[in-house]
């Protein structure tokens, strides 16, 4: 690679934000290259995971009949898991399972390197194993990056830096300081393998079907949760929790993980199956409280490493998508004005204030403190609830007022109903 | 089931030559009631080895966990591994 070469744009990472960047920049006619440091795009990529559509759909029409998506996902089940227990509360609509659906389960090796091929086929350069360890400044503006390369250094008009959560660029950059504890989290995830036919009787499942679902009541009150997804022949099964609950806690992330799998009401959906990977990543988790200045002198920051995330809604690897979108489309704007700097470039800022993206993380901006803050949220409300409905389930002889009565004053010794009531009106106030 | 048995499972392509987690200063552990690289890493990377912690970086799964979680010493030298090298996703 000639170190005088000059691009457009440098895309810095090909997950769903980077890719989104170079195809967008990349059909406008810029010259783009985009540096990956995974032997190819996905192959340092997890999530949970649901990959929500509309916004690949909105680049790429009809994205899932070439896609390697795995199963859609047709219905969101919340599942309050204590002691040999659990409540579940379901939706489910075949309308989920047309097009254009809502969402699939994918798995991140396979639908990240379909989607940089993408922005291939548009004309963007993709450089696999190569790691950008720092971007080039000059004045205060960004210039290029340097790789990892032998005369690795490649100069641009413009850098998007699209490389995760566990971001060291930026930081190094001095744009956002070490993340705190309780800023991200980190997500554990096994793939457990089983028969297509065994999976689909499992959770009631038809053609590509699919479910995800959020597990409450595992996770001892930590700021984050367990889920599992279904894919076409795996299970995805794993938790999320804050850094700063899991250290207090003092849990080791596979023995929770195992304690998880071996849940009297887990294990079944899991029973006959074989791990066949076992992954982590860093996880934003603290939202729009998080997200460092996106927009300076020749650099913009898009996805996890914007701390673009929403854990009320599951959404992130869709967020990516359209914050690099309009990144790519920021850059576009800028070279036909012939201005890279902040001022030039800022058109990205605006454009994501007015998207859903920049709207959802304003207001739910106090979720992820309402819930560090009230552990008993992830903890005990699935276990009162469970209790007091196994309670007026029971048929013991015991007549059913007094059986009421009895099951309020049980949940009164753990939590007063003044209390639950303040904890349900704070959490109407975050997320209203 | 074992973590060992699950990381088998894994595909890494290990750079023997540069290990991209090193601790700061060594001595600075001493000092580090928590030592909560020992409890926090998925894939255990860390153990503690009577008066130094030892860091099997070959295992790493690169979620950086260790180097947040390590606030109050700031002792871990986090660096991704060169290009090519460490953990490799077979599915994500």
């Amino acid at each position: 690679m000639a170190a005088i070469e000059k691009y457009d744009l440098i895309v810095v990472g090909a997950g769903p934000a980077g890719s989104a960047a170079a195809l967008v920049a990349a059909r406008a006619g810029l010259k783009v290259i985009i540096f990956e440091r995974g032997e190819f795009p996905g192959s340092k990529n997890m999530f949970g995971g649901v990959l929500f559509g509309h916004e690949i759909n909105e680049l790429i029409p009809n994205y899932w009949e070439t896609a390697p998506v795995e199963r859609a996902l047709i219905e969101e089940r919340y599942f309050l898991v204590s002691g040999n227990s659990a409540t579940t509360i379901a939706m489910r609509t075949k309308d989920f399972a047309e097009p254009p659906y809502n969402g699939f389960s994918v798995l991140r090796a396979r639908f990240d390197k379909w989607f940089a091929d993408q922005a291939v086929e548009a004309g963007a350069l993709l450089v696999c194993e190569t790691l950008v360890e720092s971007l080039i400044m000059d004045h205060g503006k960004c210039v290029g990056v340097k790789t990892g390369r032998a005369d690795g250094d490649v100069y641009a008009d413009c850098v998007i830096v699209a490389e995760g959560a566990n971001s060291l660029l930026t930081r190094d950059a001095g744009i956002h300081a070490e993340w705190k504890t309780n800023e991200v989290g980190v997500g554990v995830k096994e793939l457990i393998k089983m028969p297509k036919d065994v999976l689909e009787n499992r959770f009631n499942l038809t053609g590509q079907e699919g479910v995800s679902m959020r597990i409450l009541g595992l996770t001892k009150g930590m700021t984050g949760g367990v889920f599992l997804y279904t894919n076409k022949e795996t299970v995805s099964l794993g938790f999320v929790a804050m850094i700063e609950d899991l250290a207090a806690r003092g849990f080791k992330p596979n023995d929770l993980m195992e304690e998880i799998k071996s849940n009297p009401m887990i294990a079944p959906f899991i029973e006959g199956g074989s791990t066949v990977e076992y992954t982590a990543h860093m996880v934003p988790e603290q939202g729009y409280k998080s997200v460092p200045r996106l927009v300076h002198d020749g650099l913009l920051i898009a996805g996890d490493a914007a701390m673009i995330s929403n854990l009320l809604t599951g959404e992130g690897a869709n967020l990516a998508v359209t914050t690099g979108r309009l990144a790519g489309e920021a850059v576009v704007a800028a070279k036909a004005a012939g201005d890279y700097s902040a001022l030039g470039l800022y058109s990205y800022q605006n454009a994501l204030d007015a998207s859903y993206v920049m709207k959802d993380l304003k207001q739910f901006k106090g979720f992820a403190g309402y819930l560090h803050g009230n552990p008993d949220l992830m903890d005990l409300y699935p276990q009162l609830a469970n209790e007091f409905l196994k309670g007026l389930l029971t048929a013991d002889g015991t007549p059913r007022g007094a059986k009421a009565k009895a099951l309020l004053a049980e949940v009164k010794k753990k939590k007063s109903l003044f209390g639950i009531a303040k904890d349900l009106w704070r959490g109407w106030r975050v997320i209203k | 089931m074992k973590l060992e048995d699950k990381l088998f499972q894994d595909r890494y392509i290990v750079d023997e030559e540069h290990p991209h987690l090193k601790i700061k200063d060594p001595a600075a552990c001493l000092n580090c009631e928590a030592k909560q690289c020992t409890q926090i890493c998925p894939s255990e990377v860390y153990t503690w080895e009577e008066d130094h912690i030892d860091v099997a970086y070959g295992d790493c799964l690169e979620c950086g966990t260790c180097r947040v979680a390590c606030a109050e010493f700031n002792n871990i030298e986090w660096r991704y591994p060169r290009g090519g090298f460490g953990v490799m996703f077979k599915f994500g």
